[in-house]
């Protein structure tokens, strides 16, 4: 269908009126530049503040306690719940489709007083007691050294792993920090790693100023016996945290005499269905922006669709000629077809290429200037590119479809009558 | 080559119907240059058209070279004119934006001929009418005689078995007129069966003979003394 000789007609016929021809080409040009500049933009914004929204694992939530607010079983409300780690293992041994159950525990917290000490210099930072799997809900990268383990756990060894600031605040440049001693509440702990969490805007500067210790070793050397503040609970893949988070509410109500319907007794933040909800805005805002880009590409395969037909009607005389040398219905709807689906595609193409230019050009001012609130790496995938192409090809048929049937409508002794 | 019987054709207007072919019986020998007469609105041209596929007969038959010519759809009548018919135009139709040798090689397009093929017959039958040196130029930058020339190797380019040339000289001063008769001449000594609708009666006297038409019907078909157009040239 596309041999050379076709090409050439082509080409001849689009070059036989070059502005005419740029001027069609830009509105389909136009249209898809602002279809890929728009979900880009949107792609943008979603990276943004998904990304203030930190990297802790999706499929997850936070779960505190709270005072009742029902009376139950002969006790008032306003009861404050208190877990503990037998709680943890209840739901665990429970609800199976559970990955990770990290208890956690902490000490000190932002603008605190000064807790940690190493020989003369002191810090205020946020100390977490916490189990090995945490940084698997939160990933961070272990500069140096490594994080805890089961080993330390069950040890309850003293020792940590602290955030850049902590070494910035305690340390000296070029002092040895694995395997050094700092004191925390008074207890001294064995520096084993340094950590750094990236891709992290928010909390950034509370995320440097902590120390992690071990669980039972934080509850010992603390005195908070088998206590635990609060819970970072991960669902498996596959299933949503969001539904199965009501059965770890009914295990803790029924554990800790809680009425049933006492909703308020325990907080928790359920980050699936926070993220969900974020996704479904940029998801709304990524169909507004194919719907408007769309419409406005509609304008210009619209007007495609207008000059085809102009340049059937100028060339009606040409098609009765091309007729009577033996050029068949189909060889000449053929080649309207093709005109208007080569410039559409080649303008398409083209809007596309400007369009990557321009969040190239977005990207490297993004980067020389640093980070922007709320909008990071504006992009599109290389779906949204073959989804575009897709519609600019259906465009060009629909844009050629009519004035391919004008050109072969009129009989040939007619359209050679035509001057 | 062609056969013509009781030929009818009526043009259609709101509630008026125009008889313009009333019995048209006739036939062409291959090898004859035959020219059709007539003063406007006598069916000349319905009658070209009618030969040349552009059109159909409300009655009657058509063979041409022994292929009955009726109810054609677009496709095939497209194929018979690509392969039995070469047309020239009063108005010479070539096709602007593409150069004399494109527009030559055009019905071998058509054909389905190779571009090297093509375009390699195309320089010939330019050669032919006497403008090897024009190939790459366009219809804008030739005159007028030029342009029927390139015109009739367009035309002789799909090797056809006939040629229908409507008015050929119609557009052209006498002197190009000669020459463009002498053209047709040349090419009718070679074999060509050739079909000319003129209303001048010089050019009408440059065929073999020479088919009057009044009002639809013949009134007179008869073989003339050739004049050679070379004498004028």
């Amino acid at each position: 269908m596309f041999n050379k000789d076709r090409w050439d007609e082509i080409l001849e016929a689009l070059n036989a009126n070059k502005v005419r021809t740029a001027l069609t080409a830009f509105g389909v040009f136009w249209g898809i530049t602002i279809l890929v500049l728009l979900l880009a933009l949107t792609n943008g914004l979603r990276n943004g503040v998904t990304s203030d929204f930190g990297n802790f694992a999706t499929n997850s939530m936070f779960m505190w306690s709270q005072r009742t607010s029902i009376s139950y079983k002969g006790i008032p409300k306003g009861k404050r719940l208190q877990y503990k780690i037998s709680d943890v293992e209840a739901i665990r041994a429970e609800i199976p489709e559970l990955k990770y159950i990290s208890p956690r525990n902490s000490l000190g917290g932002y603008q605190g007083a000064n807790n940690v000490i190493r020989g003369t210099k002191t810090g205020a930072f946020q100390i977490y007691g916490d189990y090995p799997e945490f940084i698997k809900q939160k990933p961070m990268d272990i500069l140096e050294g490594r994080f805890l383990s089961y080993s330390d756990i069950n040890a309850k060894r003293k020792i940590c792993v602290i955030g850049p600031d902590v070494v910035k605040g305690l340390y000296d440049k070029d002092e040895a920090v694995i395997g050094s001693y700092i004191k925390i509440n008074g207890v001294n702990f064995k520096v084993v790693g340094t950590f750094k969490i990236t891709n992290s805007q928010g909390d950034s500067e509370e995320e440097a100023n902590t120390v992690f210790i071990p669980f039972t070793t934080f509850n010992q050397a603390f005195n908070y016996g088998d206590r635990v503040s609060w819970m970072a609970i991960t669902a498996k893949d596959g299933f949503s945290i969001t539904s199965i988070k009501e059965r770890v509410f009914d295990i803790i109500k029924s554990r800790k005499n809680v009425h049933p319907d006492d909703d308020r007794a325990i907080g928790h933040f359920d980050r699936a269905e926070a993220f969900g909800r974020i996704n479904g805005l940029f998801n709304i805002l990524a169909i507004v922006g194919y719907f408007v880009g769309i419409l406005i590409l509609a304008s210009g395969v619209i007007g495609i669709n207008n000059i085809m037909l102009i340049v059937v009607k100028e060339r009606t005389k040409e098609i009765g000629v091309r007729r009577a040398l033996g050029a068949t219905p189909w060889m000449i709807k053929g080649q309207i077809l093709q005109e208007s689906l080569i410039l559409t595609i080649l303008s398409g193409m083209l809007g596309v290429a400007f369009a990557a230019f321009v969040i190239w050009g977005m990207n490297s001012v993004l980067d020389s200037v640093g980070p922007v609130e709320n909008f990071a790496n504006p992009s599109v995938s290389m779906t949204v590119v073959v989804v575009a192409l897709t519609i600019l090809v259906l465009a060009g048929v629909l844009a050629g479809l009519i004035p391919a049937n004008r050109a072969t409508k009129m009989k040939p002794v007619d359209a050679l009558r035509i001057e | 080559m062609i056969q013509i019987k009781d030929l009818h054709k009526s043009y259609h207007m709101g509630s008026n119907s125009l008889h313009v072919l009333k019995g048209i019986n006739f036939n062409v020998k291959e090898g004859e240059l035959v020219s059709i007469m007539g003063s406007s609105g006598s069916g000349k041209s319905t009658l070209l058209n009618i030969l040349g596929m552009l059109d159909e007969a409300d009655e009657g038959s058509y063979v041409l070279d022994g292929v009955p010519i009726k109810n054609l759809n677009e496709k095939v009548a497209a194929k018979y004119r690509n392969e039995f018919l070469g047309f020239i135009f009063q108005s010479f139709n070539l096709i602007n934006y593409k150069s004399a040798v494109d527009n030559v090689a055009l019905p071998m397009f058509y054909k389905g001929i190779a571009r090297k093929e093509r375009v390699e017959k195309a320089r010939h039958y330019l050669e032919k009418v006497g403008l090897a040196d024009w190939g790459h130029h366009l219809p804008s930058e030739l005159s007028g005689g030029q342009k029927q020339r390139v015109a009739i190797a367009r035309a002789l380019a799909s090797e056809p078995k006939v040629l229908l040339a409507d008015e050929p000289t119609g557009a052209l001063d006498t002197t190009t007129s000669y020459e463009v008769m002498d053209l047709i001449q040349g090419i009718n000594d070679e074999g060509k069966t050739i079909l000319v609708v003129t209303h001048e009666d010089d050019i009408a006297h440059m065929t073999k003979r020479i088919v009057n038409l009044k009002d639809g019907i013949i009134i007179d078909d008869s073989p003339v003394e050739q004049v050679r157009a070379k004498q004028y040239v």
